[in-house]
């Protein structure tokens, strides 16, 4: 019962919180900036806008890709919420990700194509310490089912501080932020334009700014599950945990320049084998 | 049981015929009804089995007759080795053969009178399995040949027709390799092994050029290799042991003869340091490569790790094997990224997925044997189905390099399509492959091994890349410059369709086939079995098979509703009018060129071939050691 | 936003800039700068239209979605300017597509341009809710 609640929440109220969590971002970085930024509420009003706008579009596919994106984005999340088995949420979240890519090179437009080869790398990138992150939980648990991750005496991040400190690094490259904003990035690059999504516009660009949504609450999910245990004071210290990850993703967009791509795929492979497995073979010496 | 001489005689006869069929017509004619009694045969045998109870039976104790003319063979296929091998001045295959060939015969006549009633011929779930996946897939493949070959010559005018020549050595291929899976008496097993290696050799050299004869005799001598390991292991077993059957060696477990077994295995199965003969092989016809790398020849080798698996737990050879095969899994999968033939990307993905199965077969317990046992199911269909659309592509483009593929959803559909399913396979949730990596991984952790894990975490994401990138260029809508005409045949369709159908079938059917098929393959192999996908688990399947076929499907009608303008793609506002050209900075018409992402300074094969096989020979050399020192 | 430069001397331009910097800060009102058409309300000229661009602002202008609207910034991108009568330009940017919004000025001032952006913003309301209307 609580386990349908929590999906529905999920699939109703994620992209609420998502928007609001990047207008929330959109502020803070401006005030590092020193500047004011916009209103909280901006990212709700561009996605009014968006889905009133006329549909243009370069093929016949994207929508249809696009859409598909998204719902498996959705159910990967609702898995996530309904207490699924943590790997194949992982697998399925790699499979959206397969078709934003199809669906950017189905333009066979030079920027999007550039986009969605860029994303392909930054995939190579964080698919190794995803799952090793899977793995690390299912040897700290016993499990990999979320449900049953979720009701350990202690929470996970004691036994797993390396994957913790890794995934953060690289969840900026799910977060879309520098210094892993290579395929696509919320500012303006003249080298590759908008990059994955150079030819979506109207309720196609909607369409992925939801699933984008959906995919940054699925991801504080995940940083959910390092923290919760099974009392349920542990969720507010997990929820307050989460927020200040995100925070400090924020604040590592700003002071940070956008790297090549050799050196996001093999900086997150240096960190991935030397937080997450240094991490990993300790716990598997240890269970 | 008579059946199953059929199934071996039917193959046979048809390539002892081949050869007197000149005319093309009667030779397409032959060739399918060949294959069609090839799966009818297969068909009967499955149901005779099945209604007698589908229990694993032994069969012919004695066979002196049958043994000798197998003596007789085995000369033949020497005398034909030091032939081929003078007449192109190579020593390697001869000092392997008349070593391993001498050893066998040698054990024959010292042993043979102590090694009386021993069964030749043992049918389980496993073999089987085994004997469909030849017949079906190697029966299809032989009807795609047909058409295949008349658009080949039509293209290659340099290269000499040998069809009836080609087609003889498919079926000879055929029926070795139901004599190989059906053997349980290692003479039996040797001899059909070493028809496979000749066999492939030939195939391999069909065009005769330089190339094609060099990798040809690679090709040779490491499967000769492989052979001599072989042999040793049925001095060995004959000598200290006193029998000859293959299921008595894992009961028996001696780390000697396992371990030169097993090396016969990686040999047969392109595992690092012996790769480099099925990257040759690629020069061939592409039903060739199909047949080799998908259905037969380097299933061979994965079939007998599999048949040991339950000797490999915890020992100095199942750490050797699943290194080499994780160790493979991950370089092999790297290198596929800098390749941009069709071809080549398929074989090093073939070594790959096929480092991965010796990996969860090294690993020797019931869960990594229920991963390899699924991943080669639909590894040999995925894999077949991928070489025949590149062959048909081959034919039709004129070329293979997947640049050339670029909008192929345009311009040859039905191709994209079969070629997309068969790239789905490979890699996307849900179909097989991916339910087994989740086995494998899930194994890995439990039996503690921490650097296959690292290898299957880093493999993974690098096979997602070259997977990846392929398919994009396939969907890419681009009108391309000039028409194509689709030149191929009916049955190469035929065989493209079956494949593809097949493949979502098994993806539909996927709880049946573990529950049906897999299940009893490894509870036949370690006589107990605990359950390896839970209910959960099925669940969670169950509802990414719908999303992922069902929500495209959905989405394309609702997308279709959807009211929208098509406008130009975004070139910084100098597109020529249509999508395919720009104005350059001469004010010029420039044609737009998309290139993939090949990171050839990274991963080239160049620079990751020569460590990694000398890391991969390094370890089995020191494996052997071990063994050695331990062992005796 | 989508901001080109038709032919203009670079000095409209950099005040463009300017309005994105914090000083200014564009976005304070929700507007950011994106160099895709696909993504864009408003396209912002600067400079006056010459023969190579022309086509290009024609393009820009089919690729991006209804309702837009169309912001001139300085002189020149008005009325042509002091190149008004050369050989090569046609004039200001309504000779190839309407234009919502003129900011005169040589060079445009962030102020002026600001003030441009926000009576854009307006109009595109009025267009959006002029289109809902219609579907009706």
């Amino acid at each position: 019962m609580m386990r349908a609640g929590l999906v529905i929440a999920y699939i109703l109220l994620a992209p609420v919180l998502g928007a609001f969590l990047d207008g929330l971002d959109r502020v803070v970085s401006a005030r590092m900036q020193r500047r004011k930024g916009p209103s909280v509420l901006q990212p709700f009003y561009d996605l009014g806008k968006l889905f009133s706008k006329q549909l243009l579009a370069v093929n016949n596919v994207q929508l249809l890709l696009n859409l598909s994106y998204l719902v498996i984005l959705m159910i990967a999340g609702s898995l996530l919420f309904a207490g699924a088995d943590l790997l194949m949420i992982l697998f399925i979240l790699s499979t959206a990700d397969m078709f934003l890519i199809m669906s950017a090179s189905s333009d066979s437009s030079p920027y999007a194509n550039m986009g969605a080869g860029r994303e392909m790398i930054q995939v190579m990138a964080y698919e190794p310490l995803t799952l090793l992150l899977a793995v690390g939980f299912y040897l700290a648990t016993g499990s990999f089912d979320v449900s049953v991750i979720m009701q350990q005496p202690k929470s996970a991040v004691f036994l797993m501080p390396g994957l913790l400190f890794g995934f953060m690094f690289v969840a900026a490259i799910k977060f879309r932020k520098s210094p892993f904003d290579l395929s696509t990035s919320h500012h303006a690059h003249q080298e590759m334009v908008m990059g994955i999504t150079t030819e979506m516009s109207g309720a196609n660009l909607a369409i992925i700014n939801l699933g984008e949504y959906y995919e940054m609450v699925l991801m504080l999910g995940l940083f959910f599950l390092f923290f919760a245990n099974k009392n349920w004071q542990s969720w507010i210290v997990a929820a307050v945990l989460c927020l200040v990850i995100f925070l400090l993703e924020t604040l590592w967009d700003n002071v940070s320049a956008r790297l090549k791509w050799k050196k996001v795929l093999y900086g997150c492979w240096t960190v991935t084998f030397v937080a997450g497995g240094v991490n990993l073979l300790i716990l598997m010496l240890t269970h | 049981m008579t059946i199953l001489l059929f199934l071996i005689g039917i193959p046979a006869a048809f390539a002892a015929l081949f050869p007197f069929m000149r005319q093309q017509k009667a030779r397409g004619v032959m060739a399918y009804t060949g294959a069609g009694l090839v799966m009818l045969t297969a068909l009967a045998f499955l149901a005779k089995w099945l209604s007698n109870g589908a229990r694993t039976v032994v069969l012919y104790p004695s066979t002196e007759l049958v043994d000798h003319l197998m003596i007789g063979g085995d000369i033949i296929l020497l005398c034909l080795i030091i032939f081929l091998s003078v007449r192109y001045k190579r020593v390697l295959p001869i000092i392997f053969s008349v070593l391993q060939t001498a050893l066998v015969l040698f054990t024959e006549y010292t042993f043979s009178a102590r090694l009386t009633g021993q069964a030749h011929i043992k049918i389980d779930w496993l073999s089987i399995l085994m004997c469909l996946i030849i017949a079906f897939i190697g029966g299809f493949i032989c009807i795609y040949t047909v058409g295949y070959m008349k658009g080949y010559h039509r293209h290659h005018k340099d290269v000499k027709d040998r069809q009836p020549f080609f087609f003889s050595m498919l079926f000879l291929f055929l029926a070795a390799m139901f004599g190989l899976v059906l053997s349980q008496h290692l003479i039996w097993m040797y001899f059909f092994w070493e028809i496979t290696s000749v066999v492939s050799f030939l195939m391999i050299g069909y065009t005769r050029t330089e190339e094609a004869i060099d990798n040809s005799f690679r090709a040779l001598w490491m499967n000769l290799l492989g052979g001599l390991g072989f042999a040793v292991a049925i001095y060995w077993m004959a000598a200290t042991y006193r029998t000859l059957q293959l299921g008595d060696v894992v009961a028996i477990g001696a780390q000697l003869p396992i371990f030169c077994l097993a090396f016969a295995g990686l040999t047969k199965s392109a595992q690092l340091p012996f790769s480099s003969w099925l990257l040759g092989a690629m020069v061939a016809p592409t039903p060739s490569s199909a047949l080799l790398h998908s259905a037969t020849m380097v299933k061979a080798g994965v079939y007998l790790l599999i048949r040991l698996a339950p000797a490999f737990e915890g020992n100095v050879t199942g750490l050797v094997i699943s290194s080499i095969g994780g160790l493979t899994f991950i370089a092999a999968s790297m290198m596929a990224i800098a390749q941009n033939d069709g071809k080549k990307v398929l074989a090093f993905s073939t070594i790959s997925n096929l480092g991965l199965i010796v990996g969860c077969a090294g690993i020797g317990v019931e869960e990594t044997v229920w991963a390899a046992v699924f991943l080669m199911i639909f590894h040999s269909v995925s894999k077949s189905m991928l070489f025949q659309s590149v062959g048909a592509t081959e034919n039709t483009l004129g070329s293979r390099d997947i640049e050339d593929m670029h909008g192929l959803i345009i311009t040859v559909p039905e191709l994209a399509y079969i070629m997309g399913i068969g790239i789905a396979g490979m890699y996307l949730a849900p179909f097989g492959m991916l339910i087994s990596k989740w086995v494998a991984l899930k194994a890995f952790v439990d039996s503690g091994n921490f650097i296959l894990v690292l290898f299957i975490a880093y493999g993974s994401a690098t096979t997602m890349f070259y997977w990846t990138k392929w398919l994009a260029k396939l969907v890419s809508w681009h009108t391309p410059r000039d028409r194509v005409k689709d030149v191929t045949a009916k049955d190469e369709y035929a065989s493209m369709f079956f494949h593809a159908m097949l493949m979502l079938v098994l993806c539909l059917l996927l709880p049946f086939i573990a529950l049906e098929v897999v299940d009893p393959i490894v509870q036949g192999l370690f006589g107990n079995y605990t359950e390896v996908l839970s209910m959960d688990v099925l669940t969670t399947m169950a509802i990414m098979l719908v999303s992922v076929f069902l929500v495209p499907i959905i989405m394309f009608f609702a997308s279709k509703a959807a009211r929208r303008e098509v406008v130009p793609i975004y070139m910084n506002g100098i597109n020529a009018g249509d999508n395919r050209f720009f104005i350059n900075s001469f004010g010029e018409k420039e044609h737009l060129y998309l290139s993939n992402w090949y990171l050839r300074f990274d991963f080239g094969r160049r620079h990751l071939m020569i460590p990694s096989v000398v890391l991969a020979t390094a370890v089995l050399v020191l494996g052997f050691c071990l063994v050695l020192g331990g062992g005796v | 936003m989508l901001h080109y430069d038709a032919s203009s001397c670079n000095g409209c331009d950099i005040e463009v800039l300017d309005c994105l910097t914090p000083k200014y800060d564009l976005e304070r009102f929700g507007v950011i700068n994106t160099g895709d058409p696909f993504q864009a309300d408003m396209l912002l000229i600067t400079g006056g239209v010459n023969s190579q661009t022309e086509s290009v602002v024609k393009q820009l202008y089919s690729q991006m979605p209804e309702p837009k609207v169309v912001i001139a910034v300085g002189i020149c991108a008005c009325t042509g300017g002091v190149f008004k009568e050369c050989y090569n330009i046609k004039g200001g940017i309504d000779t190839v597509i309407p234009v919502d919004v003129y900011v005169p000025g040589c060079a445009a001032r962030p102020e002026s341009i600001i003030d441009g952006v926000m009576k854009a913003i307006r109009i595109l309301d009025e267009k959006r809710a002029a289109a809902i209307k219609d579907r009706r």
